[in-house]
């Protein structure tokens, strides 16, 4: 587990991430089916509650207590656990104020509960830390092997990382700025805490992935443990017959019946999936001579016939095969 | 209007585009909104003598650079326009004139506080206040309720006859209809009525403190009375932002604005679109169209095609249609010796994949289904090739959409 082919998952911290649509939910599905295959206790967070994640994983909406899913046959032998909470920052407050500010009044909560959304709206960070509060206080509690997090999207997630630290510039004194500290310690602890960063083969994606790695990389000290580059097309033709359909996309094909009726429309698709994977590669060349020395590691466009819990379970078997690789 | 004038013009974004004066598109992230939004205003301004404001955020650079964004730096600047020998380079006319610009969260912001305070003192002590950067830049929902403002705004000005505003990604897009309404609430709500009341009443103020207590514990004290001081300012502003909120929320119900949603094939922003739809009808809002991006080519589901990949599938019928192709193809462009052989076995793999993707539109055509329950106009967009960043994309998407 040391050593530099340390994968992304062997830590007790790992964040997801990436721009929207880009499959970040079904990574961190699948990491966590991985880790859990391999015997380990995992957590995994859903942050944003747009009920993704149980989608994910073909299980009821979650909630703020964690719950244990079962796994799939496959994950099963190695006896290790899947539990799935998602994240509520005003349930995160009520535990913060029993367990840690020790606050007697959380029956009487009503007046609070109320204007909470507003406070958190007002007050810049409460939301974020109380999110990240949660998620490190579980690392510290060390009750699970691994807490994956399904994070906010790329958009929102430097502000999530980057809030102890910002509430500690803000906050001059009062408990919260004493608990900045132990999580600005888990969070910068580069053995323990890795950001994974999802993105799909296509301009828009990497770019995005491009300059988030530059900003948690500047404004946190989180480590970007790796890229995950989904949904890349596979390569259909290797060598000469490439260059064999080329010259079949480009022939004006007689009509019918000289040939089959919908052969034309099946070169033409065929042609246009091998030219957005022509292009999909393009982009990968892209990011990785962008980001010198973070793994990317790539994991194949699967057209599933299946949603859900088959998605991920595939997934997670490309993962493994990735990362033994590596 | 007999049915299939009917059909017809209920199939067309050409006469969304052209029948309304804004136009919101939404939808979850990662689905092409901002691409969509260029190309609804390509598509108004080449098909229409009208001028034409395409509102985007944080666009990708090359489509950025495409539409004359240079590079992204104008942010907050004065809207550019995309000279019309650019369309003619590529052999398009345009009619209308296309302008873009870029939604800046913050100097909107920075514009609405000095529109609104009272006076020019409580505006500077506002802006210069430490807190008010984070809170502007961090809000909930800040960047939802100055997109819509700005549309307001550009509609109010009357420079234009249609503008397209891209939304910014969400949490969920729906929290931009509500943005206006939460701008409302907001102002009336506890937090403004309890971080102000030390000067109001001393009564009421026995009321809050078990909320200050924790608060305070929680906070500190000291970040509360900077937090309290800051609304006590912004409170000042309450009877312009509310008057505003509402204005927005009415152009937002006008029947001159209309919502276009953008989803993927995919089965959650599918789901998330159609949520997206059945809201907008709740709340009478107008939805112009739903877009389906990067669908797969329409020939792919067709009977033929399905026989031709399967056959194509089988060795035999492979080697046959190979013998039937290899002289057709251009002779110089591959090898000659072995091509039969080797044409074969490219017809086999390209079966092999296609029978794969013909599973995806078998699966995308259930979410088309899913959402034309739904939504009048639901428009499929095919992928393009390569990237859809250059102008020329952007043009090819916009006769697509029409």
């Amino acid at each position: 587990m040391n050593g530099p082919a340390t994968r992304p998952l062997d830590r007790s911290l790992l964040f997801v991430t990436g721009k929207g649509g880009t499959g970040k939910t079904t990574i961190a599905a699948a990491a966590a089916l991985l880790a859990a295959g391999e015997g380990r206790r995992v957590l995994l967070v859903e942050m944003d509650a747009k009920g993704s994640l149980s989608e994910a994983l073909d299980t009821a909406p979650l909630e703020f207590a964690p719950r244990q899913v079962d796994l799939p046959p496959a994950f099963r032998s190695a006896g290790g656990e899947l539990h799935v909470m998602s994240m509520n920052t005003e349930d995160s407050l009520r535990e913060y104020l029993r367990v840690i500010a020790k606050v007697p009044l959380v029956g009487r909560i009503g007046p609070l509960a109320r204007t909470f959304d507003f406070v958190a709206d007002a007050a810049p960070g409460v939301k974020e830390i109380l999110a990240v509060g949660k998620v490190c206080h579980e690392v510290r509690q060390r009750a699970y092997d691994l807490v994956i997090v399904d994070s906010e999207a790329s958009g929102h997630v430097v502000a999530q990382l980057d809030a102890p630290r910002a509430i500690r510039g803000l906050v001059q004194v009062g408990p919260i700025r004493e608990q900045t500290e132990w999580m600005l310690e888990i969070l910068g602890d580069q053995q323990r805490t890795g950001l994974l960063v999802v993105t799909t083969p296509e301009e828009m994606p990497v770019t995005e992935s491009i300059e988030l790695v530059g900003r948690v990389r500047s404004a946190t000290d989180v480590l970007v443990a790796g890229v995950v580059a989904n949904r890349v097309l596979p390569r259909w033709f290797a060598g000469a017959d490439a260059d064999v359909f080329a010259a079949l996309a480009a022939t004006h094909l007689p009509a019918p019946p000289a040939v089959p009726r919908g052969l034309e429309a099946v070169v033409a698709a065929a042609a246009g999936v091998e030219a957005r994977r022509v292009s999909g590669a393009e982009q990968l060349d892209h990011l990785r001579a962008a980001l010198p020395g973070l793994p990317v590691t790539v994991v194949p466009e699967l057209y599933p016939r299946a949603g859900g819990r088959r998605v991920a379970a595939l997934v997670a078997e490309h993962l493994a095969d990735e990362w033994e690789a590596s | 209007m007999n049915a299939r004038a009917s059909a017809r013009s209920r199939r067309s974004l050409a006469e969304v585009v052209h029948s309304r004066e804004m136009i919101v598109v939404c939808g979850s992230g990662g689905t092409g909104k901002t691409t969509v939004s260029a190309a609804l205003g390509v598509l108004a301004a080449t098909t229409s003598s009208a001028r034409v404001l395409v509102l985007t955020v944080d666009p990708a650079r090359r489509l950025a650079t495409a539409l004359g964004l240079g590079g992204g730096e104008l942010a907050g600047q004065a809207p550019v326009k995309v000279e019309r020998e650019v369309f003619t380079a590529l052999g398009v006319e345009c009619p209308g004139e296309l302008w873009v610009a870029m939604l800046d969260t913050k100097a909107g912001w920075d514009e609405l506080v000095r529109r609104h305070a009272p006076s020019d003192d409580v505006a500077r002590r506002l802006l210069a206040n430490p807190l008010y950067t984070n809170i502007t830049g961090r809000f909930v929902n800040s960047h939802d309720y100055i997109a819509m403002e700005q549309l307001h705004a550009l509609h109010e000005s009357g420079e234009y006859d249609l503008v397209v505003i891209d939304t910014p990604p969400s949490r969920r897009a729906l929290d931009l209809l509500d943005a206006p309404a939460r701008m409302r609430e907001f102002f009336g709500g506890r937090l403004i009525t309890w971080l102000t009341i030390p000067s109001r009443s001393r009564l009421a103020a026995a009321a809050a403190k078990p909320f200050t207590a924790v608060a305070d514990r929680v906070l500190g004290s000291r970040f509360l009375a900077d937090i309290a001081e800051f609304f006590t300012l912004f409170g000042t502003m309450e009877e312009g932002f509310v008057e505003r909120a509402l204005a927005v929320e009415a152009l937002l119900a006008d029947e001159r604005t209309g919502f276009v949603v953008v989803t993927t094939s995919e089965p959650s922003p599918s789901r998330e679109a159609r949520h997206l739809v059945v809201e907008l009808g709740r709340r009478s809002l107008g939805l112009g169209a739903v877009v389906m991006n990067r669908t797969l080519p329409d020939g792919l589901r067709g009977r033929a095609a399905t026989e031709v990949a399967a056959s194509l599938r089988s060795p035999d019928e492979a080697a046959a249609l190979a013998a039937v192709l290899a002289p057709l193809i251009e002779p110089g462009s591959v090898d000659r010796a072995g091509l039969e052989e080797s044409l074969a076995h490219v017809l086999v793999e390209t079966g092999e994949r296609v029978g794969e993707l013909q599973v995806a539109a078998a699966r995308e055509a259930e979410c088309r289904r899913m959402l034309e329950q739904v939504a009048p106009v639901v428009i499929p967009l095919p992928a393009l090739r390569g990237d859809a960043s250059g102008l020329a994309s952007l043009v090819a998407l916009a006769k697509s959409l029409a």
